[in-house]
């Protein structure tokens, strides 16, 4: 029952994403950042974590789990730190995730040589 | 060479296109005119480390079996009139470095064949050269990093873009010859109805195509009837349809003659994924140079009427939500006139 939870939330995320490219005409990185915004703002509504517990990987998969963990990390930190933990918090949680780009990214690199 | 009408020049001399030289990629040379091209790659690297150097490359080679096939030494050839899609030309500029042949730099993007043709033609005609060569390349690959995504991003393409050919197509124009013939071009004006998607060229572009080739009749008081066929550059399926629409809103009786794109010919639209079909520099050249020259050779075209288009917009001008600029440049080319 999980598996058919996830898959069917993860993929309403991926039909979003895939009108917002074929109805209303957005570019792929368009499509993308409207997502993270969106994963943003359902946070800040409380509606994500609730997502989440139904889902589970069906929506921490998605990119627009990466805009959840923004807005999650800030939140934690101003409420410990006051408003400067907005700043330090925005990539508190999402650290391990941009830290994995770059270092996976740098190994890739010293492999491969990208020609685009 | 005598100015017609608005914006058409006929070449009383007959400069003459003494042989030509065209290479492909892989892809093309699985698509149904492999056979009417000089070389066709077994790579899309074509023995280099970069794309960019792979497009340089096509571009030489296209140059130097026109020459070879005419029998003449590359310094015999006074002017190279060349183009292509990369910023600043710089395949061509490259390409002529190692040619190392008095260099013309055009810009036209897809139009870059017919108006380099023109312009060769022309220096030919005017008594400037007694040869003079028209060159132009396109590789799918770096048109793919310049104008859309880096390929390993592997975005989506809705089903009215168009794929860029991998090849490049050379004309060798000279004073004298047996033919075939270039008598007639045609030079557009910019025409913009403001479509704004790039993914959307062939109905950017279909506009631009029919005035020219409405102004090209006018100016030269000819119907479509004179050519045996008249092919578009690549406005491939969606272009193409869009410029039959236009031709009948005009009352232009294009049903007259064949009326083709050279972006529907080059792929076989059933076996390869290319959407609405080819477009590049490379497309209208090698389809032309390679495919059609070699039809009027056995007898089965006279009279043609190339119309290469191009979008002119850039990756800034896109960026900054420009529409689409673009223009068509038409060329008559014949055989068994004198």
């Amino acid at each position: 029952m999980d598996l058919v939870r996830a898959f069917l939330v993860g993929g309403a995320i991926c039909l979003i994403g895939q009108l917002l490219m074929d109805v209303f005409k957005m570019t792929a990185p368009y499509a993308m950042t409207t997502l993270v915004v969106s994963g943003a703002v359902l946070d800040g509504l409380g509606w994500y974590d609730p997502l989440i517990e139904f889902a589970g990987a069906g929506a921490t998969v998605p990119i627009t789990s990466f805009g959840n963990a923004l807005f999650h990390g800030a939140l934690q930190e101003l409420e410990r730190y006051g408003w400067i933990g907005i700043i330090t918090g925005m990539f508190e949680v999402t650290s391990a995730g941009i830290s994995a780009a770059i270092i996976f990214s740098f190994l890739a690199a010293l492999v491969f040589r990208p020609k685009g | 060479m005598q100015l017609m009408g608005r914006q058409s020049w006929a070449f009383d001399r007959r400069p003459v296109i003494l042989a030509t030289g065209t290479v492909v990629g892989p892809f093309e040379g699985q698509g149904p005119l492999a056979a009417d091209f000089d070389r066709v790659h077994d790579e899309l690297s074509i023995g280099q480390d970069s794309w960019e150097k792979a497009e340089r490359a096509l571009f030489e080679e296209a140059a130097q079996l026109a020459a070879k096939k005419a029998g003449i030494a590359m310094d015999q050839v006074q002017f190279l009139v060349g183009g292509d899609l990369m910023n600043q030309i710089i395949s061509s500029t490259f390409a002529a470095r190692t040619l190392a042949v008095p260099f013309i730099g055009v810009f036209g993007a897809c139009s870059t064949s017919m108006l380099s043709l023109a312009t060769a033609a022309m220096l030919v005609d005017a008594g400037g050269a007694p040869y003079a060569m028209a060159v132009t390349c396109s590789h799918n690959a770096t048109a793919e990093k310049q104008f859309r995504y880096p390929t390993e991003y592997g975005s989506q393409k809705p089903p009215t873009a168009q794929f860029t050919v991998t090849g490049a197509g050379a004309a060798l124009v000279a004073r004298s010859g047996s033919g075939p013939f270039v008598t007639a071009a045609t030079i557009g004006k910019i025409i913009d109805l403001g479509v704004k998607d790039p993914f959307n060229m062939g109905a950017a572009m279909a506009p631009a195509a029919v005035d020219t080739i409405l102004a090209h009749m006018n100016d030269l008081n000819r119907t479509p009837d004179y050519y045996d066929l008249i092919v578009t550059g690549d406005l491939s399926k969606v272009g193409h349809k869009l410029a039959l629409e236009l031709f009948a809103r005009e009352g232009f009786p294009i049903g007259k003659t064949v009326y083709s794109d050279c972006g529907m010919m080059i792929y076989d639209y059933e076996k390869q994924d290319v959407q609405a079909g080819a477009s590049g520099c490379a497309c209208s050249a090698v389809v032309t140079y390679g495919h059609l020259l070699n039809r009027m050779k056995k007898g089965e075209l006279k009279r043609i009427l190339v119309v290469a288009t191009g979008a002119l917009l850039s990756t800034i001008s896109y960026q900054q939500g420009e529409s689409i600029p673009c223009i068509a440049h038409a060329v008559a080319i014949e055989s068994g006139v004198n």
